[in-house]
């Protein structure tokens, strides 16, 4: 009894010495890190990480056993490859000295020049800053990877995320965050284009550039027929459940201190996944009769991609509207791709694409803490989403469209028909996800 | 020396080894395979698509017997495997030309 407390005390005991510590460099000018803010940011960003293994285990569940490994490498290669990029330019081009408010300057920061383990960014070390969007830019080209399953190259796919990395995610990034043109102090009235934990950024913008894609590459072979089940839907409710658990570090770290708003963003990011799963279900069960548990599973990441750009600003009332329309929208949402035929095969656009806007255009009408959304009558911040919405997503497609275009008439974006058959773990990995 | 093959419904595999193990059969081979008879497949739902699903999940149960008591275990299958609903699956009776024990070299009959 008394060893299983010990360890609790301990920190406890930490965490009260940490707090009282006097201010002893108090006389010395240079300002420190808040300790406070800055175990926080730590833990959040570890939280953010771990999506992406959440994300590998919620796409990997959808597809065929033959292309298990390919879906989620596309996950953990993106942590890879991502986290280079980021530390070389992806982190400057994101918050560098503005170019024009378009991006930053990718030399001002370059391989993090310049940073020590003093610099602070805002109350927090600009390491742990660092760190934490870095998370968000490995992420956020995954989500697309959910649109090509099952299809691509791997050499092409990770050619396609570091540049979609450079020259997407990372200007739009600047835009919201950044000090860029659609930040706060910015745009119409100077109200910006509100975007707490980015669902311009990071959904709307993959979710997009997904349809692009999709609609560019074509279908899979012999889609859409009967052999393209998923193949271990125990994988996908597993990963939404880390994607749950994870968005507490994506939506509370993003008020960057451990403060009253991470304390709401908290509490609606909870309620958000939970009435997304709910709207899904309910959805489902209207609609087609039962309750499905991959309607579950993507009812609680359509509700937490619906909260993701409200959740600093709206209050716990707002959250079940925000996420409970997102299951409903996104369910919708991905009905449409039997309506028009194109072939997003784990829903990227769908969830999204779909449940960005959403959450984009809700931010505007019900935010009330921080901000004033519709409700409070203020229209002006309604049509600045709507004008960040579009932006993005216009900037995001085109830049997608080029990109595919070039790299599908350089190396080649798809694999061929005889190995699409064969499946991509052995085709491009030279293994296969289950050996008996 | 005949092989009796026996296609059956999945949970339908503990009714069917108890009523033979009554009457006293010693071995099978179990797989489980998939197939589809006269009805085809039925259609399953996944976000709001359906797909048809052609090969139906059922269980094969290989059991090879002597001619004189092939009558008695189909009769037994059919009664411990049957729903009376369509799709409780069909028996195939296959001549066997010969069977060995590994162990012991044992041929025939006797090594059943
Ligand atoms: N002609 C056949 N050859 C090989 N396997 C067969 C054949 N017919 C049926 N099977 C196997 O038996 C399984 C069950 O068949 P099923 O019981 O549906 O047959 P059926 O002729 O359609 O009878 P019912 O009208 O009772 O459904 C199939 O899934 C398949 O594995
Ligand atoms: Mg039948």
């Amino acid at each position: 009894m008394f060893k299983r407390q010990t360890f609790p005390c301990l920190i406890l005991l930490l965490l009260a010495v940490l707090l009282v510590q006097p201010p002893v460099f108090a006389e010395t000018s240079s300002p420190t890190a808040n300790p406070g803010d800055t175990a926080w940011m730590l833990i959040s960003s570890a939280l953010v990480m771990l999506m992406l293994p959440g994300l590998a285990l919620f796409y990997g569940g959808m597809v065929r056993r033959k292309n298990v490994l390919s879906s989620m490498m596309h996950s953990f290669v993106a942590l890879g490859v991502m986290t280079i990029q980021w530390i070389f330019i992806g982190y400057s081009i994101a918050f560098g000295d503005s170019i024009g408010g378009f991006m930053g300057n990718p030399l001002d920061k370059f391989l993090l020049r310049g940073i020590t383990p003093e610099t602070l960014t805002g109350t927090i070390p600009e390491y742990v800053f660092i760190m934490f969007q870095g998370m968000f830019a490995a992420i956020t080209p995954a989500l697309i990877s959910g649109a090509l399953a099952e299809r691509i190259r791997f050499r092409t796919y990770v050619t396609f995320i570091l540049l979609w990395g450079t020259l997407v995610y990372a200007p739009l990034a600047h835009w919201v965050w950044g000090g860029g043109w659609l930040s706060q102090g910015h745009l119409l009235n100077g109200l910006g284009a509100l975007d707490f934990a980015g669902g311009t950024v990071v959904h709307l913008s993959s979710g997009i550039s997904a349809l692009v894609a999709v609609i560019l590459l074509g279908k899979r072979r012999g889609y859409p027929s009967g052999d393209m089940l998923p193949h271990n839907l125990t994988f996908t409710l597993l990963g939404a459940g880390l994607l749950w658990f994870g968005w507490f570090g994506f939506n509370a770290g993003s008020a960057v201190a451990a403060n009253a708003q991470a304390g709401l963003a908290f509490v609606v990011t909870h309620i958000a996944a939970a009435s997304g799963a709910i709207g899904w279900l309910i959805a489902e069960r209207i609609h087609q009769g039962r309750p499905s548990a991959l309607g579950a599973a993507s009812g609680i990441v359509a509700g937490l991609v619906g909260i993701t750009p409200a959740a600093g600003f709206v209050a716990p009332w707002a959250a079940i509207i925000i996420g409970f329309g997102a299951g409903v929208i996104c369910y919708w949402g991905v009905l449409a791709k039997g309506r028009f035929g194109y072939d997003d095969s784990l829903d990227a656009f769908g969830v999204h694409g779909v449940g960005g806007t959403w959450g984009a255009i809700a931010t505007g009408i019900f935010a009330t803490i921080g901000a004033t959304g519709l409700v409070l009558g203020n229209f002006q911040q309604l049509v600045n989403q709507i004008i960040g919405v579009v932006a993005a997503g216009l900037y995001a497609a085109a830049v997608t469209f080029i990109l595919v275009k070039v790299l599908d008439a350089t190396m080649g974006f798809r694999v061929d028909d005889e190995q699409e058959q064969m499946g991509l773990d052995q085709v491009e990995h030279g293994e296969v996800g289950y050996n008996f | 020396m005949k092989k009796i093959e026996c296609i059956i419904r999945p949970f339908k595999l503990e009714d069917v080894k108890e009523a033979l193990s009554e009457i006293g059969i010693r071995g099978m081979t179990v797989s489980e395979i998939r197939g589809f008879g006269r009805q085809k497949g039925h259609t399953e739902l996944y976000r709001g698509s359906e797909y048809t699903i052609e090969f139906v999940p059922k269980l094969k149960v290989e059991i090879v017997v002597p001619e004189d008591r092939v009558d008695e275990v189909v009769n037994t299958v059919v009664q411990a495997a049957s729903t009376g609903k369509i799709g409780d699956g069909k028996i195939f009776v296959i001549p066997v030309d010969e069977t060995i024990r590994i162990r012991t070299g044992e041929r025939g009959p006797a090594a059943i």
